[in-house]
């Protein structure tokens, strides 16, 4: 019996958590450098040992990004990736032995011109196992959310540390997959420091829901993974491993090994 | 059909305009804007809010602004009789302040004390950074370096009123790009910070508010065209790039159905060159979707991707519309329609010479409809132009644009 979608996300933490360690989550964008090298970067991520990724989309006007991110996007986008490659790139990447949950990320526009209900289609044919969208809060996300629930693939909702108890209450309620924490205000892209009071937001957040909760932004070094490990069920690094991919695809591989070592 | 009171029905309270607006953004600004929305209908419900906002508006901003009978134009075309709604003479050389004022206000009120902003042709910046100066707020301005080659005088006064102006170098280098930076730099801030947004777009409730605070054109407008001339417009024209001056003179006359509105987009180059910004004019590439934060009219390729506009005037090179736009396009309570670089340009020269009224490129959009659609109506008609700036920031465009031959001929 082939899991859903969300089974499969489900079954990533529970592997993890029997190891007693956070999911690591890599975020690359297909198409950087190039369309090839950004499949074998993934494919060596696979390898070192990661739980799952979130497979980048390129769009134009990435708001949530910082300037690492908008640079790689803005090359997938001068060497012609849409929304259908990506989805391709999905497949691809399972027909070469990724049996990871794939969650595709991106932002709202793109998956709008595609046709949500032919995006979950073909992102769920593909082998994709959910959906991450950083402009849509779960108030507008009716339409997506059924095409979603449907198929049995998670849309990934957000909190942030400006999140009063109200909003983690809806987040919490609509949530499926996990629940993605930013750690700080601002967008994506590696810090040194992460913000003292992020143990508070997690627990604020923890006290209202069950749900699997991942962290983003900012997170970039082993000490930062293995903080991770211990208040978090999943975390994601984006920004530290585009740099990385700018370089080389062992870079990469080498990044992600060492960021994942840092969990046992 | 009857048409719907459009007082009551929109925004409805998830920021909807028909089947436009919302708010989609991530989820930290989320609380901001809530916040926001909070802050506007205490202040409306102040009465001491009013007093002071009304008293800044006749003192410091000058209103009202005048309407003025455009006599020469008038007789030129052969038509209707033109009448200017003066936004020009507001401080500041446009309708931009009267928002920017509101909103600043606004951020006094939640207690914040740095502002952020977005410009195209500077006036938006001008205006914040004007608003800034007068409360005590610190201000800083991203504005796209395409831009800043482009509204040099405008740059200069902005700093010149203290704010800092920050490039944006990413993307188109104009608008859109520039709203993005100020967008990631709220989103940073947000706590200590108010995005002061220009134009009737963005999440809920930002098209709401800047039509609020934008509606006393309108008001006042349709008021002097009864105090001076007896009647009401037959057809009110105002350029549209967001859309702010266009839904601030339209909104007192929504519901006064004999006045047709027509708002006027930027046709660059010519629709079928792709290079302009026509949101509603390109079937091949306006469609409905959803950009910074609201679901509007968009200029996009097959996938999704915001395409770059081009216009010679700043203020309406930009891909996305306010949603109340949309919405009232839908309804056809407005029409929309475009004008060219050229014909642009043209009106700029010809109310220049005919009015001795220089008129910013956006609004000579605005003068150029008037151009084409006067001399086809009766001579007791009346067609009502918001001239929603003034034209001294876009001299150097427009030198280099004629090519320094100033001879009426575009």
């Amino acid at each position: 019996m082939v899991k859903t979608g969300l089974e499969s996300i489900a079954a990533m933490f529970a592997a993890a958590k029997a190891q007693n360690r956070a999911a690591f989550l890599p975020y690359y964008p297909i198409g950087y450098p190039t369309y090839d090298d950004s499949l074998d970067a993934i494919l060596a991520m696979a390898e070192a040992g990661v739980d799952g990724f979130e497979i980048g989309m390129p769009f134009s006007d990435p708001l949530a990004d910082g300037p690492t991110i908008q640079a790689a996007t803005q090359v997938a986008l001068e060497n012609g990736i849409t929304v259908k490659r990506c989805i391709e790139a999905v497949r691809t990447l399972r027909d070469r032995g990724v049996d990871q949950p794939m969650l595709l990320m991106g932002y709202l526009n793109p998956v709008l011109a595609y046709g949500v209900e032919a995006f979950v289609r073909d992102a769920k044919a593909a082998g994709a196992n959910g959906l991450i969208l950083p402009d849509l809060p779960p108030e507008e996300a009716a339409l997506v959310g059924e095409a979603c629930a449907q198929a049995g693939l998670a849309l990934i909702f957000f909190l942030a540390p400006t999140s009063n108890a109200e909003r983690i209450a809806l987040v919490a309620e609509r949530a499926n997959g996990f629940i993605y924490l930013v750690s700080v205000t601002g967008v994506t892209g590696a810090r040194t420091d992460l913000p003292p009071d992020l143990r508070d937001f997690v627990a604020r957040v923890r006290a209202q829901t069950d749900q699997p909760l991942v962290m983003g932004f900012g997170i970039s070094q082993p000490e930062q993974a293995r903080m991770m490990s211990e208040i978090m069920d999943g975390f994601i690094v984006g920004s530290a491993l585009v740099r990385a991919g700018g370089e080389s695809v062992s870079a990469v591989r080498d990044l992600a090994a060492r960021l994942r070592q840092a969990l046992d | 059909m009857q048409q719907p009171n459009l007082e009551t029905t929109v925004p409805n309270a998830r920021g909807y305009y028909g089947e436009y607006g919302g708010r989609f953004v991530p989820e930290t600004l989320i609380p901001a804007l809530d916040e926001l929305i909070e802050a506007f209908n205490t202040a409306l419900a102040d009465p001491a809010f009013q007093q002071q906002f009304a008293n800044l508006q006749a003192t410091y901003t000058g209103r009202p602004t005048p309407l003025t009978y455009a006599g020469r134009l008038t007789e030129q075309l052969g038509g209707a009789q033109i009448y200017l709604k003066r936004e020009d003479l507001a401080h500041t050389g446009a309708h931009k302040i009267n928002n920017a004022l509101g909103q600043a206000l606004l951020a006094v009120r939640m207690g914040k004390k740095r502002i952020v902003a977005e410009t195209g042709a500077g006036q938006h910046g001008v205006a914040t950074a004007t608003a800034c100066a007068l409360l005590g707020l610190e201000c800083h301005v991203y504005m796209g370096t395409v831009d800043i080659a482009r509204q040099k005088p405008n740059v200069f006064r902005m700093k010149l009123l203290g704010a800092e102006v920050v490039p944006v170098e990413s993307g188109s280098k104009t608008l859109k790009d520039a709203i993005n930076e100020a967008i990631r730099d709220w989103v940073t801030n947000v706590r200590t910070t108010h995005y002061l947004l220009g134009s009737a777009l963005g999440p809920h409730p930002y098209p709401f508010i800047v039509r609020e605070f934008q509606s006393v054109i309108g008001i006042e407008a349709r008021q002097q065209m009864l105090d001076q001339v007896g009647r009401l417009p037959d057809v009110a024209v105002a350029c549209v790039g967001g859309g702010s001056n266009a839904i601030g003179l339209f909104h007192a006359f929504r519901n006064d159905e004999n006045v047709d509105l027509i708002g006027v987009e930027a046709g660059g180059l010519g629709i079928e060159s792709g290079a302009h910004a026509a949101r509603f004019a390109d079937p091949a590439l306006g469609r409905p979707g959803v950009l910074h934060g609201t679901r509007s009219f968009v200029l996009q390729d097959d996938d999704g991707q915001i395409m770059n506009t081009h216009s010679v005037s700043a203020g309406l090179d930009y891909a996305s519309v306010g949603p109340e736009h949309a919405y009232l396009r839908q309804l056809e309570r407005a029409f929309y329609t475009f004008a060219t670089d050229d014909e642009a340009l043209e009106a700029f020269q010809m109310l220049s010479q005919l009015e001795g009224i220089i008129p910013a490129l956006e609004s000579a959009h605005a003068v150029a409809e008037a151009i084409k659609r006067a001399p086809q109506m009766p001579k007791d008609s009346i067609l009502l132009i918001n001239l929603s700036g003034r034209g001294d920031k876009d001299l150097d465009t427009v030198i280099s644009e004629l090519g320094g031959e100033l001879d009426g001929e575009a």
